[in-house]
């Protein structure tokens, strides 16, 4: 089945604002799926806490620069995902485990990071993480398969 | 980060008025919720219903605000919109909040506690 969205690529370079921007740039090449609230905010938030990793850890907020590339298909299957950026490696050079927080315990001791992976590996689908020379590519899918439009 | 904040008997309202609470607006977020419940001693409710998009980072954000304000006051949220629901009910947090999917709701609720 040939989809009604073709492919595209996004290029930003890493900062805060660069995530929003990145973020609205795919939903905005996203609008053929005529995606609805629920489908557009679980792609935007598995992006969010992706394009925030970079940001964060690979880049550690340096400024300018410092690209990240997010490559968009859609399949029968879902809206696919590949992720690149040029900073460090994860640690170990695997994928995070995204295991849920523990928050059962006092006000005082609830957690107030350590849930983006865990989002990450909740709503997205084959995510796989590969480190080819100095590039990170973080793919994934997200099983979201529009038929209404078109 | 805009918030506007309205002093009613018994709670203070603090509505977002920006449309996201991300990686980007978290630390401001809290720095002015820190501001705007200064010196008070009432419960606090947040009303979210301008808030399209939250990320781990403003999630983050709003626990820190409550640790913040506990023990002594409470910090209710209101008017989650269908993302925000989403974030909070995935990482299990509305189960630590007091959430009223009206802000109405959460007025009259918390004004009947100990009335």
């Amino acid at each position: 089945m040939q989809s009604i969205l073709k492919p595209f690529d996004i290029q930003v370079d890493a900062g805060q604002m660069a995530v929003r921007k990145a973020l609205s740039a795919v939903l905005d090449g996203l609008r053929p799926l005529d995606l609805d609230i629920e489908e557009a905010g679980t792609v935007e938030l598995v992006l969010a806490e992706a394009l925030n990793n970079i940001v964060e850890h690979a880049y550690g907020g340096v400024r300018g620069g410092r690209p990240i590339r997010i490559g968009c298909q859609h399949r029968n299957d879902g809206i696919h995902f590949c992720i690149e950026d040029e900073g460090e490696q994860m640690p170990e050079g695997r994928l995070p485990l995204g295991a849920a927080q523990n928050i059962e315990r006092d006000v005082v001791d609830l957690p107030e990071g350590g849930f983006g992976w865990f989002l990450i590996q909740d709503l997205a689908k084959n995510i796989s993480y590969e480190r080819l020379g100095g590039t990170n590519r973080l793919c994934l899918r997200l099983a979201i398969t529009v038929t209404r439009a078109g | 980060m805009e918030l506007t904040s309205e002093k009613e008997p018994k709670l203070l309202i603090v509505t977002v008025q920006d449309t996201r609470i991300d990686a980007a607006s978290a630390l401001r977020f809290k720095d002015e919720m820190r501001r705007v419940a200064e010196g008070g001693t009432d419960p606090v409710l947040l009303d979210l219903h301008h808030v399209e998009f939250i990320d781990s980072s403003g999630l983050g954000a709003i626990v820190a605000t409550m640790k913040l304000l506990a023990p002594a006051r409470q910090l209710v949220l209101a008017g989650f919109t269908p993302t925000v629901e989403k974030v909070f009910k995935l990482t299990r947090m509305d189960t630590v909040f007091r959430v009223h999917p009206r802000v109405e709701d959460a007025i009259a609720a918390m004004q009947e506690v100990e009335s």
